[in-house]
């Protein structure tokens, strides 16, 4: 089973633009594995969308989900 | 040609797409929107919703006009840096189209000012730089039931969402706290002024806001409603992702006026440009007072020399390391054309000094002695 990330925004600057990672389940497993591979991240905010849809709480993971990695932005 | 005539031809090009058409050309014209911020996205919107038509626009923003700004805000010209964005926008959409009523703020908007201004409009524009204003912007409009239309950019990446609409049936569409619940810890997230932003971003991000509101109003077509669409123009990557309104969001806006207006958003204002362009009798005036020295910043042996006044020559390479030895507390500043005396002046900024520019140079004082 593997997930496919895009990263928007700062963070790419952390992770790159796109990541793939198997053996992920559920969405606070997925902020976890960062979290740790890339400790930086942890001071940062982003929205997670799971399939397109910003979620707010844990969601499961499926084989092929598209995840991307939404900081917000304050320029204008 | 009769008013009337006039009217449709200038609107023509719109009013043939039967998306528009007669109809949504008057409800454009009866449409009352305002735009924060008047800068990057502020621009584009204000000049797009100019031109089409929009009968009332209103434009906040308490900021003047810089030279920095001038690579992306093109409302704004090289004559007018130093002068109040709102008049120097006001101006130049009244000439793009005499037709429309435009009110202009030029004042930093916080909790204690916001609410009558944003009640006075159906729809609001965020062009804002600052997540504080992001913020207090949004929860007026949750309490007031404003749609706002959402911009927001990043280097070469962009934002754009409609926020808060009431639909038929009375419900409310996902808000800016639906994507981002909170705001992030004060100095994660770099400004465009530490990060750097490419001019056209914030052109192609103003136009899709722009046009959303059209879209809006005329009641054409598919809105960013309960959906935030990013893109990444580097790579061109975009990606449309949907977000829910949730009870959750509810606990974390104001209940009422009076809890909005005491709760504190931590807008403060921004950097203020700390100098000010002046004619040529303001200049004459200027020097005669006391504690002031007047500063040449072109090279040695530029013409025309000055004879008139007495000056000190300091040339603009080297006036970084002169500024430690200017002791007096009124600067006066001039070079042939007025570039780079305002170069010199944007150094001086955060040097609590009274600094002044002589607008368009020597050259144009020249004349009038």
């Amino acid at each position: 089973m593997s997930v496919k990330i895009s990263i928007f925004g700062q963070l790419t600057e952390i992770t790159g633009s796109e990541l793939e990672l198997s053996g992920i389940k559920d969405s606070d497993m997925l902020t976890q594995y960062l979290y740790e591979r890339f400790p930086d991240l942890q001071h940062k905010s982003f929205a997670i969308a799971v399939d397109k849809k910003v979620i707010q709480s844990n969601t499961l993971l499926n084989n092929n989900t598209e995840i991307a990695l939404l900081p917000p932005f304050s320029g204008g | 040609m009769d008013g009337k005539q006039h009217y449709t031809e200038r609107y023509s090009r719109q009013i043939s797409l039967p998306e528009i058409g007669i109809s949504g050309q008057q409800k454009l014209k009866k449409a009352k929107v305002l735009v924060i911020g008047a800068g990057g996205l502020g621009c584009p919107v204000l000049q797009y919703l100019a031109v089409a038509g929009i009968g009332t626009l209103g434009i906040a923003d308490f900021d003047k006009v810089d030279l920095s700004n001038l690579q992306r805000q093109i409302l704004y010209t090289t004559d007018e840096i130093g002068l109040p964005k709102t008049q120097c926008a006001k101006k130049r959409m009244l000439q793009l189209n005499p037709e429309i009523l435009i009110h202009t703020y030029a004042f930093q908007l916080d909790n204690s000012n916001v609410w009558d201004i944003i009640n006075d409009y159906e729809i609001i524009i965020d062009g804002t730089d600052n997540f504080p204003s992001r913020y207090l912007i949004n929860d007026a409009c949750v309490l007031l039931k404003k749609v706002l239309i959402y911009g927001s950019i990043s280097r070469f990446e962009g934002q754009v969402a409609v926020f808060n609409v009431t639909d038929s049936h009375g419900a409310v569409t996902a808000n800016y706290r639906d994507l981002y619940p909170e705001p992030p810890a004060m100095n994660e997230v770099p400004t465009c002024n530490q990060t750097g932003v490419i001019g056209v971003l914030p052109g192609m991000i103003g136009m899709m806001m722009a046009n959303e509101c059209i879209k809006y109003i005329t009641g054409t077509g598919t809105l960013l409603i309960n959906k935030v669409l990013l893109t990444d123009m580097l790579q061109y990557r975009f990606l449309e992702a949907s977000i829910e309104p949730r009870l959750e969001t509810k606990k974390l806006i104001p209940s009422n006026r009076y809890a909005f207006e005491q709760k504190n958003y931590g807008v403060t204002c921004m950097e203020q440009i700390e100098y000010k362009n002046i004619n040529a009798s303001e200049f004459n005036q200027l020097m005669k007072q006391s504690d002031t020295i007047v500063i040449d910043v072109r090279e040695p042996g530029e013409q025309p020399i000055v004879t008139e006044f007495d000056c000190i020559n300091i040339p603009i390479g080297n006036f970084k390391e002169a500024i430690p030895f200017i002791k007096e507390n009124t600067v006066l500043l001039f070079c042939h054309s007025g570039i780079r005396s305002l170069i010199a002046a944007e150094l001086l900024t955060g040097s609590h000094k009274k600094i002044y520019n002589l607008k368009g140079g020597i050259i144009r004082w020249k004349p009038s002695h």
